[in-house]
């Protein structure tokens, strides 16, 4: 399936942290292009998730969510969100996404809280 | 935009989720109902269960009717009991599904004499799909959506699953005792009634596929809630109320 509406963008940090941009909509049509995506960010050893351009996003979506983050637990993979309006936020603590996904006001504190969790030694 | 304006800005899919919810509160009980389980539980998602991770797919094309995909969705809505086999019956409240109504479950589980009380919450609905989340105790942990889209002309009703077990108990029942060959006839069963609705017989496609093997350990607590457990713990205090006419 496709989504049109929805595009994401991947960069890859310093510290082997990567980003992915999430703009428009995450609905059960965004399958692909975010398992394409997590594909192209799981170089990395922290992906942090960018909501500042999410407009949309229904249960399917969360969905999907929560499939990239099983995914990203079983490679050790730490996931964090930043950028999520008031109503997204609440929508992560009613589905208690919240309670795996390290949730960040901004890009700057996810970046700083990826690069401890790379830089604590494995336990 | 900076983060304010971000954050004022109501996105169209406001309406469509529940509210924040600490704890269920069943406001009705509806008409032959047993209402247990549900009250002041808290909502437990895929993240929450004991077992392996599924995700199931089951879709009906619904060739031949003219209908759109709002169009099903609204009766689905509507008839949602109906649509339920006997051993699992739903009870919806009288504002039925809207978001943040919880639907209480009478229903059998393979093995187990007696009814597990149990009860869903709406999790999401707009004019296309609507989604349920399970409360702590319910055999599952995780999220059903039920929704229709158009397909190259034709109209497809899809439910998807996106749970695992709750707690060690229902993940034997499900592996051993038949649970997971009876949630799979049960949905198969509504999307059967749903296309009969619309006039179509058509067999009903199913993929699963295990997005997580292993078992959650430290999730294993959640046997406290066992609906099934506690419900057949509060058969007699019911049969002894029924007895009274109470």
């Amino acid at each position: 399936m496709t989504s049109p509406e929805l595009n994401l963008s991947v960069r890859q940090l310093p510290d082997h942290i990567a980003i992915i941009d999430i703009e428009g909509e995450v609905t059960g049509f965004a399958e692909d292009a975010l398992t394409d995506a997590y594909g192209r960010a799981s170089a990395g050893q922290a992906i942090i998730l960018n909501f500042s351009g999410l407009e949309y996003m229904n249960s399917s979506g969360i969905g999907l969510l929560v499939t990239m983050l099983i995914r990203a637990q079983r490679r050790k993979q730490p996931l964090l969100a930043c950028g999520l309006s008031d109503h997204y936020l609440q929508i992560f603590e009613l589905t208690r996404l919240d309670e795996a996904i390290g949730i960040h006001s901004t890009e700057a504190e996810a970046i700083a809280a990826a690069r401890a969790v790379a830089k604590a030694p494995a336990r | 935009m900076d983060e304010t304006e971000q954050s004022m800005k109501t996105p169209r899919d406001a309406g469509s989720w529940a509210g924040p919810v600490d704890r269920l509160r069943v406001t009705e009980t509806p008409s032959g109902a047993i209402n247990l389980n549900v009250e002041g539980r808290q909502v437990v998602g895929p993240l929450q269960g004991f077992g392996a991770l599924w995700q199931k797919t089951y879709r009906l094309a619904l060739t031949g009717a003219s209908v759109t995909p709002a169009q099903v969705v609204a009766l689905w809505k509507a008839k949602l009991p109906e649509l339920m086999p006997g051993d699992s019956r739903f009870y919806p409240s009288l504002t039925g599904v809207t978001p943040g109504e919880v639907i209480l479950i009478n229903a059998s589980f393979p093995g187990v004499p007696g009814t597990i009380s149990t009860g869903v919450m709406i999790l999401y609905a707009d004019d296309v799909s609507f989604s349920v989340m399970t409360p702590e105790g319910h055999p599952e942990s995780g999220f059903n959506t039920f929704s229709a889209a158009e397909e190259g002309g034709v109209t497809v009703a899809q439910i998807q699953s996106l749970a695992r077990a709750n707690d060690p108990i229902f993940e034997f029942g499900f592996r051993f005792m038949g649970g997971s060959a009876q949630q799979e006839r049960i949905w198969r069963h509504v999307l059967a009634r749903l296309a009969a609705e619309f006039g179509v017989t058509a067999e009903v496609e199913m993929r699963k596929t295990c997005v997580d093997s292993r078992l959650q350990w430290r999730q294993a607590k959640n046997i406290w809630h066992n609906a099934m457990i506690r419900s057949t713990l509060d058969q007699p205090r019911r049969t002894a109320r029924r007895l009274r006419g109470g």
